[in-house]
């Protein structure tokens, strides 16, 4: 991972440090244009084939309309002023969800992983809603929170809260001993040594709990809103499967693709930071 | 024995926030676990360090030198008799003790300043920390590497932070866990001359665990010997005798006159040193 880290402010270029920076393959020292253009190869070659697929008829209209009238979709629904709508309710929902279930989860991971009590009286009640596949939750929530806003942000939030509770819980029982005992040799306790000592040990993986959190974030919002709603990218999906808009299905599924993917770098990046901030 | 009530007199605003303390040990004991698995690894100790005096603990490892330095600084409780510090119970950890453990214990993600930081007494105003901090780094040598990474320095370096942070208590007493442990011997006698330097200018009282005879007689104005006491080979360790050390510090590490004293004391410590009668002798 340390080979990844963007170079550091004030101490990483020391002399001490430099070598260790040098190191590594060949194509680790591509630069940011040439990646974008290496991972952009797969992608092209999908778009030759999906072109080629459709336009030689091999799959009709409906099957597969090819690339170009994906674009006409878009161009059509951004005119009506819709897609915009349907994009910004999507990001909405997953953001106030991925915030929520990862809050929720940051909160119980920290209380389950640092206290004994906690991890014996909470830890397996936990689990056992652990166990449950999330979706089954959908028919409770309905009856008990309705259709509406509510009921979506709160599945996102039960897809996001498990994996950062998991792995924060497990990453904190394996903090240096030794450094959280200094820390209390200095009279740090409770919140402030959670925040000056065990929340800075663990910062990687609460990155990876956070990312795969938003993973599942996605996951749930287009479950919640194939289930019920009248807006919102997973609803293009349904809507358009229910009207025979194939374009704009695969429309819905690329917005999908692009939106997850930007969601993900943004976490990315500040993930980058963070490790290069907290590293050990 | 030997408080530099001079330096003090030369720089108040150090003296006004320095204050030496008394630490004492009242037959105190631990034990660890209960029941079948109770193992006591001390009893019976009785001592007091008086002010600013340098005390060595010196003891075969795993003799309970640790848990008898942690008990000091609050980080293990006795389970019989009490530690005070100027005559209050140590009850766990509070201001008046800071210790510097044998590994560094730095947090990695921070710069040596900031680690130094961390022992501020909880509060200090920015400015004055600041102040602190930099003053802590010329004291112990650092003041180039303090925007340095724990992993960008030396292990002595290290400890020498470590020290600083130490320090950045302000205590009234120090507790030192074999600091210089992991050192090599020429870095751990330059840390020696340092720590009897800030001794002189910040004169808490010490309490310095180690396993070193030399170190314990370069260092101390008593050295505090732990042991089993001959007549039980499995019970818990004591205070199995206390040894003054003659004359003022810094003392000179060639000084023929300690072999003697070094001889006493590796004979306390149970090694039948073959150097003992060279050394017995080279005092005569
Ligand atoms: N937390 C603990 N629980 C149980 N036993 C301990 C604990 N800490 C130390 N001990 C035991 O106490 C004895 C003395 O340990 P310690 O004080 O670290 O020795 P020293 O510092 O002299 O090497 C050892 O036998 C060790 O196993
Ligand atoms: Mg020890």
């Amino acid at each position: 991972m340390a080979a990844d880290i963007a170079p550091r402010s004030e101490a990483a270029q020391t002399p001490a440090e430099a070598p260790a920076r040098s190191t590594g393959s060949r194509l680790s020292r591509i630069p940011g244009w040439g990646r974008l253009g290496l991972g952009l190869i797969l992608p092209a070659l999908i778009l030759a084939l999906w072109q080629t697929l459709s336009s030689t008829g091999v799959f009709t209209f409906v099957q597969l309309p090819p690339p170009l009238a994906v674009v006409d979709a878009a161009i059509e629904l951004i005119q009506r002023n819709d897609l915009w709508i349907h994009v910004a309710i999507s990001v909405q929902r997953v953001l106030l969800g991925f915030v929520l279930g990862a809050v929720l989860g940051l909160l119980l991971g920290s209380l389950v992983g640092l206290s004994k009590l906690a991890d014996l009286l909470v830890a397996p009640t936990i689990g056992a809603f652990r166990a449950v596949p999330s979706l089954a939750w959908v028919p409770l929530l309905l009856l008990w929170i309705g259709l509406g806003e509510d009921s979506k942000v709160t599945l996102i939030a039960i897809g996001a809260f498990f994996p950062v509770y998991t792995t924060l819980a497990a990453s904190l029982r394996h903090v240096d001993t030794n450094l959280v005992e200094a820390a209390r040799s200095f009279g740090y306790s409770g919140l402030r040594l959670l925040l000056t000592v065990q929340l800075p040990a663990v910062v990687p993986s609460i990155f990876s709990g956070l990312r795969l959190a938003l993973a599942q974030a996605w996951l749930f919002l287009v479950a919640a809103e194939l289930l019920g709603a009248s807006m919102g990218l997973g609803f293009l999906l349904t809507d358009s499967q229910n009207n025979g808009r194939t374009d704009r299905l695969l429309l819905a599924i690329v917005l999908l693709a692009i939106f997850g993917k930007i969601t993900d770098a943004l976490l990315g990046y500040l993930e980058r930071k963070a490790v290069a901030r907290w590293a050990a | 024995m030997s408080v530099q009530t001079d330096v003090r007199a030369a720089d108040p605003a150090i003296a006004d926030a320095i204050r030496a303390s008394e630490v004492r040990f009242t037959g105190f004991g631990k034990t660890f676990g209960t029941g079948e698995a109770a193992h006591t690894v001390l009893a019976d100790v009785d001592f007091a360090a008086a002010p600013g005096e340098i005390i060595s603990i010196l003891g075969a490892s795993g003799c309970g030198k640790s848990t008898l330095l942690r008990a000091a600084g609050g980080l293990g409780p006795a389970t019989a008799g009490t530690v005070t510090i100027d005559g209050t119970p140590v009850t766990g950890i509070d201001g008046r003790a800071a210790v510097a453990f044998q590994e560094p214990r730095l947090l990695p993600w921070r710069t040596v300043r900031r680690n130094i930081e961390l022992g501020l007494p909880r509060g200090t105003p920015k400015a004055a920390a600041r102040d602190a901090v930099d003053e802590l780094l010329e004291l112990t040598g650092m003041s180039t590497k303090g925007e340095l990474r724990p992993k960008q320095i030396s292990g002595g370096m290290a400890q020498r932070v470590s020290l600083a942070r130490a320090l950045a208590r302000n205590p009234g007493v120090l507790l030192l866990d074999e600091p210089f442990g992991a050192l090599d011997a020429l870095t751990r006698i330059k840390m020696q001359d340092l720590l009897l330097d800030i001794h002189r200018q910040r004169p808490a009282t010490v309490l310095l665990v180690t396993h070193d005879v030399d170190e314990a007689l370069q260092l101390s104005d008593r050295i505090v010997v732990l042991g089993r006491r001959p007549s039980e080979d499995d019970g818990p360790s004591t205070i199995t005798s206390i040894v003054p050390v003659p004359g003022q510090r810094p003392r000179d590490r060639a000084d023929s006159g300690l072999g003697h004293l070094r001889a006493e004391l590796l004979a306390h410590l149970g090694v039948d040193t073959h150097a003992a009668a060279g050394a017995r002798s080279a005092s005569d």
